[in-house]
This record gives structure tokens, C-alpha cells and sequence, in this order.
């Protein structure tokens, strides 16, 4: 499952990243480090970016980027 | 001695470099670089040091020109001790940096800021724990309302003076291990990073720190590859991965340690996203709000550009009386050094003072983030992202403000598109002519039809050029800090910093080129610029006399209706000019050439080289444009 696949509201656990080096170095730079807990909060319209919670920090990705997010059910 | 401010975005670290900084502070650039920071004197403990503001970074891993900057800076001499802003709110993740910060063995305090968030969210927080964990100093604050400031920079004085170092975070023993074979090899090597430091930059796979140790000791690099290779092995990942993971679980250790959590206390501000980044309502929010933004910087420019050309034409009168009337070379030059005073005063300050402030509140409260959010799907069928849409809006006010905010793009490829497409946004100078020519003889529906016609041209613009420069970020990574009440000394001394380079940078090369357009017009060279300008003016079906009035509208977009009128001998345009003519001229008015204040701004934001492809361009954009415009009104008239 990805970031973007997970339902609003729920909290999942980041496991891995698919891509690039550097989408891995900018995640973990703004603390979406694998082992950590993420909840998706909001969507923007029409395929904007959706918008997460890590730690008490909000996060907006573009689709694209959340769907190389890989996490797990807890 | 020299205090050097670090954190990363949103930590409150300009606040607290606003708090002591005086209004001399000097933005620079690290050398060869388009890094800046601002640097102040402070007086403290009746000594004068200097305190120097880093840019904002999340990490000193070196993926960005920024982070390896910062390193450098900090490791260099210069240096006497670095102030750590942390946002206490937010703990765990700023103290990843402060791990990183830590290998470096430079000495370090601790600026504990934002106590007064942290506590709101029911954070208390054990200072004294916080300080055995690092080694480091600590001390509490809050930037914004002034608290705690003089007790840190004390610390950090005394710190800086006695040379304290924090002591080293240590990793799992197998990195440890392969750190002290590589740390030997290291020992006379020549790096502005000590042994320790240098040897992670290795095991984390840095080429650029590799490339320069490789010269020095070339032995080096099949030993690294090993010991790389065994610790990916054995850890079945890749070093930079490890240790990255190891300093965040410290990172977090460290934090749940010394954090107590009590009550969440939830106020309007939590609340406040779910309006203003509403599906709907907060679209609706994002129009009032750069509605009233753009209202305001356009009402207060006017209520002071008015008085201000009057005081400005009266001195030109003044000196035309006292000259003897008629243009010699001194009263032209006179009358062009008066017209570029008059250009920067009366024209581009009045818009920029309250551009500028407004743009500090917007971004000291962390609304422009949001404005990201909300525009990005829209801007990324133009192959843009959302912050893009910003200097775009500007650019109605005045160009010139618009291409200064192309700084609050991280990327170069998105500043260079975005700053081309706002000199193609009609300016409030350029509504002018639309206005006193096509709206006032044709009707305001066909001066409506023109501005519909640009943004038709702007959007296909951004995609052939966002097809021509390949897209290198792989899309939208950006925090939304959580909004904060602006402090009043942060958001002037921004706008005051920006206001004094224009004034520095931009304004004398306004006056020399308003001198030298003056000179042009002494020498009565009006005949040649009209055949210069004639290849044009016949494709487009004008009549020859306004090649004067476009050229001079490039110093003042306003001269291109003023000086048509002086050109044709009336002002009574509907005489002179058929309406096709009218709509054509007023088109190739809205795209062609940047001003001068513009461009100026272009070559100092952008270089040289993209001042005169985004001249090239509008030309190029203002030619099509006006011969389509040309072939549509000779339907309808």
C-alpha cells in the first residue's frame, strides 16, 4: 500500500520509498522517515496534493511523491 | 567575535535574528553562490559582535548548494560559535539537525524557541535532561515576543569565548568501527571538516566532499567502497540510509526522554485550515485574500504616486523655466536625471513599500504555503507548481515586485519561467494604455477581450516553456508551518532590506538609462528610431511615427501612450489611428520589452543572459500576439 492509497484519517507506518535517491533525501529531510506514523488529514481538488500529519507537522505532497511512499496498516 | 544563527525553516530563526539585528544589516552571497545571508552587528556585554543568519536548512547532508554553504561556514573560522534555533513545539524533529550540528565539533548553544507554542500543546520540557543528552547549553525562549534573547546570546558569547565543544553522538558499534579505520586514513588530509566529520561525509556517499579528498589521497576511494559495501551487507541497506535512520532514532530518543505531554490546548489556529484550505471555501478565501492584497498596494500606491508625479513635474518645470525653456543638452539631461528620480520615487516606491510589507505579513503568517497547496493542481497542467502563482498575481501591480518574489521559489528552473511569465502580466502602467486607448474609444468590452487574450498567452507561454526547460524537482514536498502572528520588526526590516537594494542596485541604472534616452531625444534622433522600429511598425500596420513611443516605453510603459500622442500630433487618438490600429498597438504595448525598472530587477535576481532571453521572448510574444490581435480586429471592424 502507498501514502496515497491509505484513507483519510487513518494512521499507517512509512516502510519504504520507490524512486529516486533524492525523493528518499527530501522525505526524510521534512521527517517522513521509514518507522515513523503518518496520517493523511486533506486532499486539494482535482488531483492537488494531499496534505499529512507526521508528528504534529503538516506535510503537503504532490500525488505523484505520495504514491512512492510505501506503508503499513497498524 | 561572530555568532552564526542555524535551523531549519520555520524555527522562529529570523524572528531572533530580527530581535537584535539593526536596521545596517548587510544581505550577502557566499561567494559563487546564489546562498545569502544577512549579517549584523549586535552590540553585547559592552562588546560589539556579529551575528550572521544562515539560510534555513533541514539537514547538513549537502543535496543542496544551501546545506553545503552552511557547512562550510560554520566549520570555517569565521565562526565562534553557533546558535542551534530549535522549535520546541516540535522537538524531535529539529534535534536531527542539532545531531548532525554536533559531529561537526564546533561549539554550539541551543536557542530553545517557541516555548510558549510547545506549551500550548501541553509540551513541558525537561531543559536541564535536554542539556546532559547534548553536552550543549540550553536556553529557553520565545523570538517573537523578545523573551530569553539576552540570556542566549550571553550563553553563546561565553561559549564562543572559551572555545566549549558538545560532545560527539556516537553510532551502533559496526559503524563505529569502520568510522575509526577510515577517521586514520583521514588524519592529514586537508578538509575544512575535522577527521570525525569528514570520514561520515564519506560512509554517507558525498561525491562532491569525496571528489576533493580523492585528490589528496587517491588510495582512499577502494577502501571506502569496502567498507561501504560491507556495511550494506550486513545491514542490508545503504550506509547514508543507516546513519541517516540511526541520528532520527537518537533524534527521537532524545526528544521522548526529555518531553513530558500533557493537554493539548486546541484554538482557533488549528481550526483555521480546515477554512482556508477548504475544497471550496478555501479557493474562495485565497481570491478575497489576494483580492486585498493587491487592492491595497494598488490604492496606497496611488494615493502616494499622484502627489508625488505632481511634486516631481513641478520640478521639472521648475528647471525647464530656470534652463531657458528650450532643450539644450544640459536642460535634457537635467530633464532625463529628473525623470529616472522621478521613475523610482514616484513610480515603483509607492508600490513596492506596501508590496513588499504585504508580502512579509503574508509570509511571516504562513499563507503562501497554503497558496502552494491549493494551486498546485491548476499550475501543474501548466507544468508549474502552486507557489508560482504568486509573483504571477503580483505582476498586475508592478513587475517589478512580482520578479522579487520569485524568491520564494526554492527551484531555478521554476524562478526563471515564473519571472518570464509575470513580465507578460499587464502592469497597472500598461492598464493605462489598454484603458486610455482601447477601453475609452472601442468600449471596455474589447479592453476586457485584450486582458482574456493575455492570459491566453501567458498559460500557452508557460507550457512551451515549461516544455523547453526540463522539470527537475519530482514534484510538491513542502511543510505548512502552523500560522503564527507576524512580529512587526521582522516584517519591516524585510521589506526595508529589499526596498534598500532596489534603491542600491536597481534605481542608478534607472537614472543613467532615462539620461541617455533624454540625450537620444536631444540629438533629434527621432527620425532614426522610427526607421529602426519601421520593419515592425509595417508588419503590424502602424503608422511609422511610433517607433519613438515604443522605444521610450521601455523606460516608462506609460510613455508609450504619453509619447504617442506627442508623436501623432494628437491626442485625440480616434483621429489619428484607426481602431485596428488602436487594438494592434495596445496588444504589442502589453507584451513587448520589460521596463527598464523591470529588467534591472531581472538581471539582478536572474543574471544577465536571462534579462536578455526574457527580452528576446517578449518581442518575439508581442510581434505574434499584435499580428493575431491585427487579423481579429480587421474582421470586426
Amino acid at each position: 500500500m502507498n501514502l496515497l492509497g491509505s484513507p483519510k484519517g487513518k494512521t499507517v507506518r512509512i516502510t519504504d520509498y520507490s524512486g529516486g535517491r533524492g525523493v528518499g533525501f527530501k522525505l526524510r529531510q521534512l521527517g517522513l522517515c521509514p518507522g515513523r506514523e503518518v496520517k493523511v488529514i486533506r486532499y486539494a481538488p482535482m488531483g492537488g496534493p494531499i496534505l499529512v500529519d507526521v508528528e504534529g507537522r503538516s506535510i503537503a505532497l504532490g500525488r505523484g511523491i505520495a504514491s512512492r511512499v510505501k506503508v503499513e496498516k497498524i | 567575535m561572530r555568532i552564526g544563527l542555524i535551523g531549519q525553516p520555520n524555527c522562529g530563526k529570523s524572528t531572533l535574528f530580527n530581535q537584535v539585528a539593526g536596521y545596517k544589516a548587510e544581505t550577502g552571497n557566499f561567494t559563487g553562490t546564489t546562498v545569502t545571508y544577512t549579517e549584523s552587528s549586535v552590540r553585547l556585554l559592552g562588546q560589539v559582535v556579529d551575528v550572521v543568519d544562515l539560510p534555513g536548512t533541514y539537514t547538513l547532508a549537502g543535496t543542496n548548494p544551501a546545506e553545503r554553504e552552511v557547512i562550510k561556514y560554520l566549520t570555517s573560522n569565521d565562526v565562534d560559535v553557533v546558535v542551534n534555533v530549535l522549535d520546541a513545539s516540535h522537538l524531535s524533529h529539529g534535534l536531527s539537525m542539532t545531531v548532525e550540528l554536533l559531529e561537526l565539533e564546533v561549539p554550539i548553544v541551543i536557542a530553545l524557541n517557541m516555548m510558549d507554542e510547545a506549551d500550548r500543546l501541553g509540551i513541558q520540557i525537561d531543559i536541564k535532561k535536554l542539556e546532559d543528552f547534548l553536552g550543549a547549553p540550553v536556553v529557553p525562549m520565545i523570538a517573537s515576543k523578545g523573551r530569553g534573547i539576552q540570556p542566549l546570546f550571553t550563553k553563546a558569547y561565553n561559549v564562543g569565548k572559551q572555545n566549549l565543544l558538545p560532545q560527539k553522538p556516537s553510532y551502533s558499534d559496526d559503524i563505529e568501527q569502520n568510522l575509526k579505520i577510515l577517521e586514520n586514513e583521514l588524519n592529514n588530509v586537508n578538509s575544512y571538516l575535522k577527521p570525525r566529520a569528514l570520514a561520515l561525509k564519506l560512509l554517507e556517499g558525498d561525491e562532491v566532499i569525496l571528489a576533493d579528498v580523492l585528490q589528496q589521497k587517491l588510495k582512499i576511494g577502494d577502501d571506502l567502497k569496502t567498507v561501504r559495501e560491507a556495511i550494506k551487507h550486513a545491514r542490508g541497506q545503504s550506509p547514508e540510509w543507516v546513519i541517516d535512520g540511526e541520528r532520527s532514532t537518537l533524534a527521537d530518543q532524545i526528544a521522548k526522554q526529555v518531553i513530558k505531554q500533557g493537554t493539548r490546548n486546541i484554538t482557533f489556529r488549528d481550526k483555521l485550515d480546515d477554512i482556508l484550505l477548504h475544497p471550496v471555501f478555501g479557493y474562495f478565501f485565497l481570491i478575497l485574500i489576494l483580492y486585498l492584497f493587491f487592492q491595497g498596494v494598488y490604492t496606497l500606491g496611488g494615493i502616494l504616486e499622484t502627489p508625488l508625479m505632481s511634486f516631481f513635474e513641478g520640478i521639472e518645470n521648475w528647471a525647464m523655466g530656470f534652463l531657458g525653456g528650450d532643450g539644450g543638452i544640459i536642460s535634457q539631461v537635467l530633464i532625463g536625471l529628473i525623470q529616472g528620480l522621478a521613475g523610482g520615487v514616484a513610480i515603483v516606491l509607492p508600490y513596492l513599500i506596501p508590496f513588499l510589507i504585504g508580502l512579509g505579513l503574508l509570509e511571516d503568517i504562513g499563507y503562501l504555503p497554503r497558496v502552494a497547496f491549493l494551486m498546485d493542481s491548476l499550475m501543474h497542467k501548466l507544468g508549474l507548481h502552486g507557489k508560482s502563482i504568486v509573483p504571477f498575481i503580483l505582476g498586475f501591480g508592478c513587475n517589478v515586485p512580482a520578479i522579487m518574489s520569485t524568491r520564494i521559489l526554492e527551484d531555478k528552473r521554476e524562478r526563471l519561467i515564473s519571472a518570464a511569465l509575470s513580465t507578460l502580466v499587464p502592469c497597472a502602467a500598461r492598464l493605462s494604455v489598454v484603458f486610455g486607448l482601447v477601453a475609452f474609444y472601442l468600449g471596455p468590452s474589447l479592453a476586457l477581450g485584450i486582458y482574456l487574450f493575455n492570459l491566453f498567452v501567458i498559460a500557452l507561454t508557460a507550457k512551451i516553456l515549461s516544455r523547453l526547460v526540463p522539470e527537475t524537482s519530482p514534484g510538491l514536498i513542502l511543510e505548512m508551518p502552523v500560522y503564527r502572528v507576524p512580529t512587526f520588526r521582522t516584517v519591516v526590516n524585510k521589506a526595508w532590506w529589499r526596498i534598500r537594494e532596489f534603491i542600491v542596485e536597481a534605481w542608478p541604472l534607472l537614472i543613467v538609462g532615462s539620461i541617455i534616452l533624454a540625450v537620444m531625444n536631444y540629438l533629434n534622433i527621432a527620425v532614426y528610431l522610427n526607421l529602426l522600429i519601421r520593419p515592425l511598425s509595417w508588419l503590424l500596420g502602424l503608422p511609422k511615427e511610433v517607433g519613438v513611443p515604443l522605444i521610450f516605453g521601455v523606460l516608462r510603459k506609460e510613455l508609450s501612450l504619453v509619447m504617442l500622442g506627442q508623436a501623432l500630433g494628437s491626442m485625440e487618438f480616434s483621429e489619428v489611428l484607426t481602431p485596428v490600429q488602436m487594438v494592434t498597438y495596445a496588444v504589442f504595448v502589453v507584451f513587448y520589452i520589460p521596463c527598464l525598472a523591470t529588467m534591472v530587477v531581472i538581471r539582478k535576481e536572474l543574471g544577465t543572459k536571462a534579462m536578455w532571453w526574457i527580452v528576446l521572448m517578449t518581442i518575439l510574444i508581442a510581434t505574434a500576439a499584435s499580428l493575431i490581435a491585427r487579423a481579429f480586429s480587421l474582421l470586426i471592424f
